[in-house]
């Protein structure tokens, strides 16, 4: 309902293009099983540009949403129709990597910049990167690299990999496995949207590992969470997972089984500064719930846009003068990460922490920030961007 | 392998198939004697199952909340039928088909609506969150310890409604031969609704006991229910014996492929290659056994109508 009056107002907004406006268009994963991550992102970017006043860099803001509903061609179309006939200025929102692949060269035929506040695919941050590509996430790979580094410091001799048998789980292995130096007892692929675990779990049982690495994004995650504990295994084996499988969406459908878990993450509730604590505070505010590090990603990413289009005086159609503030603007930007830089081929060269499942004063189950595991880390891919 | 690990094995496959078996009994039913393709079978699941965390959280009680979910979502089925599913009866299966995964994805949207976009938490009675003690030194998961027994109990119940009751027998007599059954005097449209509403009910009994093991979100029904139409096919459309086979080989089949082809393969092939390969095969054998029962028995192990 809310896109078709969001749509209904662009069709009138469309003959009052004024130069002074920022159009941004918001292509997001909002319906289905998924749905719930791109809610996540546009509630953090809706609170930034409500933090604004409504306008971002200073210019009137209108953000056009559309739903590509986690199919590649949808979203190809939906990015169409708001480069060509909503005429917007930038373009961000998208939660998946593979819409991401089959959108992007959409909006690079269309010279338009994209603010990644989740997807970051290695193949648009390697070979294939591009001016026009900035993320205000992080790159594919970084929280599996993280992970494993984490299981590396811990000094766990072995352990157990478990994704499911697609490109983002190869990749996340992947990521495991530079970081990681020690025995691998075995990288099982499972089904994508498995349902029931026990078989798997009874192998893992079997091999005793010392750390389990999970993958398993969205509900997958949740069922074999559940089915993981239910088996008493949490006891026996340290369950590691990527931050984004145990934040606040994930802790609100399992609970209790959660507390334990170690995951990893390039933000945390309760990072000691003071953006983060009105980005989290505000959130509260507005939306009643703990914001995860998709509302963050969401939250980050309109203040860069906010940075950068201030700082280029609004000259958003200008290539080279936007880009040049975009690539500043996450160090001058009050983001609840801190300041970073962004290397190269727009990927940030940031922290990654550790956090545990814990319960805070308050009795909720929150991730709390333990220690830093990567400082400063880079894009694995960053070597082979030629653009300098 | 050790004996205890086959055992076990054998134990989650035969767990795996009573799950699929508590979809697939409502299915079999609706589609067998009603003549009716119900895609929106998914959809009931899932209402029952955020019934059921609904009432779980009012109620503070797991056992409480279960006949109330019971109860609601086969009013909701009964509703469904009475109102929109009755005018589908006639039509061709296509019309059925597009007119219930309208149904699917208008409940998906209403869920949204009522419970939000995120999974929502339901977990299992505390006295049954973790593991017990099985002779032979094997730890198993309490909760699936009495989700073997549910679908062993519904099984039972349900063969014995069929086949030994008077309304079993209207069933059967409407499931061979619908206009026959109708000069007899039987009241068709009253059995349809309250078979129906069964039907419901058992997709909410599905839905809360599998609700603590698996995620309970936005469009969970559509991933399991394409498990039950194989366990139906399988077994013979219309058939609860040939749902309760049927469901029992699927996962049988599925979890010994997950457990034994990566062994199975790492006997001739490197580890890289096995751990790659068993997992890809073991995905594809449930529809590899669907093809070879469809070749000998095209209308399943355990036909419904002669």
């Amino acid at each position: 309902m809310k896109r078709i009056i969001v749509g209904v107002a662009a069709l009138v907004a469309l003959n009052v293009h004024a130069a002074d406006e920022l159009k941004i268009g918001f292509l997001s994963t909002l319906s289905g099983p998924a749905g719930g991550i791109g809610i996540e992102i546009r509630d953090g970017f809706n609170l930034a540009t409500k933090l604004a006043g409504g306008k971002l860099g200073g210019m009137k803001t209108e953000v056009i949403f559309a739903d590509d509903t986690l199919n590649p061609d949808t979203g190809r179309q939906l990015a169409e129709r708001l480069l060509k006939r909503d005429r917007v200025n930038l373009m961000t929102g998208i939660v998946f990597s593979n819409v991401m692949l089959a959108v992007w060269p959409t909006i690079q035929e269309a010279k338009t910049f994209y603010i990644a506040p989740n997807a970051t695919p290695t193949s648009i941050t390697g070979k294939g990167c591009s001016p026009y590509f900035f993320s205000a996430s992080w790159p594919n790979e970084a929280h599996h690299e993280a992970a494993g580094a984490f299981a590396q410091q811990k000094g766990f001799k072995n352990a157990y990999l478990i994704a499911p048998n697609y490109p983002a789980g190869k990749d996340a292995l992947t990521g495991f496995k530079r970081t990681y130096k020690g025995t691998i007892v075995n990288e099982y692929y499972s089904k994508l949207n498995q349902l029931d675990y026990s078989a798997e779990l009874a192998q893992i049982r079997a091999a005793k590992p010392d750390a389990l690495y999970a993958f398993l994004p969205g509900g997958m995650g949740i069922n074999f969470i559940k089915q993981f504990v239910a088996a008493g295994l949490s006891n026996e084996i340290q369950l590691i997972v990527p931050g984004f499988a145990s934040d606040q969406d994930v802790v609100r459908a399992v609970g209790e089984p959660m507390l334990g878990l170690f995951d990893t993450s390039q933000w945390a509730y309760d990072l000691d500064n003071d953006a983060n604590r009105k980005f989290v505070e505000e959130f509260q505010k507005e939306y009643k719930r703990i914001p995860t590090l998709y509302a963050e990603q969401g939250y980050t990413a309109a203040l860069i846009i906010d940075q950068a289009v201030k700082d280029a005086k609004g000259k958003v159609e200008d290539p080279k003068a936007f880009r040049a503030a975009l690539m500043k603007a996450p160090e001058r930007a009050k983001t609840p990460r801190g300041p970073w830089k962004e290397a190269a081929n727009g990927t940030p060269i940031q922290d990654y922490y550790v956090r545990a499942l814990v319960k805070d004063r308050e009795g909720r189950i929150v991730n709390k920030k333990i220690a830093t595991i990567l400082q400063n880390h880079k894009d694995h891919w960053l070597g082979e961007c030629s653009m300098k | 392998m050790s004996a205890i690990l086959f055992f076990e094995q054998g134990l989650n496959g035969v767990q795996f198939g009573l799950m699929l078996f508590l979809l697939a009994a409502g299915l079999t039913l609706v589609f067998g004697i009603m003549d009716m393709i119900n895609l929106a079978h998914g959809s009931l699941y899932m209402i029952g199952a955020y019934f059921m965390a609904s009432f779980v959280q009012a109620t503070g009680s797991f056992w409480i909340g279960l006949p109330l979910a019971l109860i609601a979502t086969a009013i909701v089925g009964a509703i469904l039928e009475i109102t929109l599913l009755r005018r589908l009866y006639g039509r061709d299966h296509l019309t059925q088909v597009l007119a219930t995964f309208a149904i699917i994805l208008i409940a998906n949207e209403l869920v949204r609506i009522a419970w939000g976009s995120q999974p929502i938490m339901l977990n299992p009675p505390a006295e049954l969150t973790g593991p017990v003690a099985l002779p032979g030194g094997l730890r198993y998961a309490s909760y699936r310890l009495v989700i073997i027994a549910t679908g062993t109990l519904v099984a039972l119940l349900l063969y014995l409604l069929v086949t030994k009751t008077r309304v079993g027998m209207l069933v059967r007599a409407g499931a061979s031969n619908r206009e026959m059954a109708a000069a007899m005097g039987v009241n068709i449209r009253r059995l349809f609704t309250a078979v129906f509403a069964l039907g419901a009910a058992l997709c909410a009994l599905a839905g809360a006991m599998l609700g603590p093991i698996l995620a309970v979100q936005v469009g969970m029904g559509e991933n399991i229910l394409i498990l039950a139409f194989v366990v139906i096919v399988i077994g013979g459309i219309g058939s609860i014996r040939g749902a309760f086979v049927g469901s029992l080989l699927v996962g049988i089949v599925d979890t010994s492929g997950r457990a034994f082809l990566p062994l199975l393969f790492s006997t001739f092939l490197p580890p890289q290659l096995a751990s790659a390969a068993g997992p890809a095969v073991a995905s594809i054998l449930i529809y590899l056994l669907m093809a070879v029962v469809l070749y000998f028995k095209p209308q399943g192990l355990f036909p419904a109508r002669g």
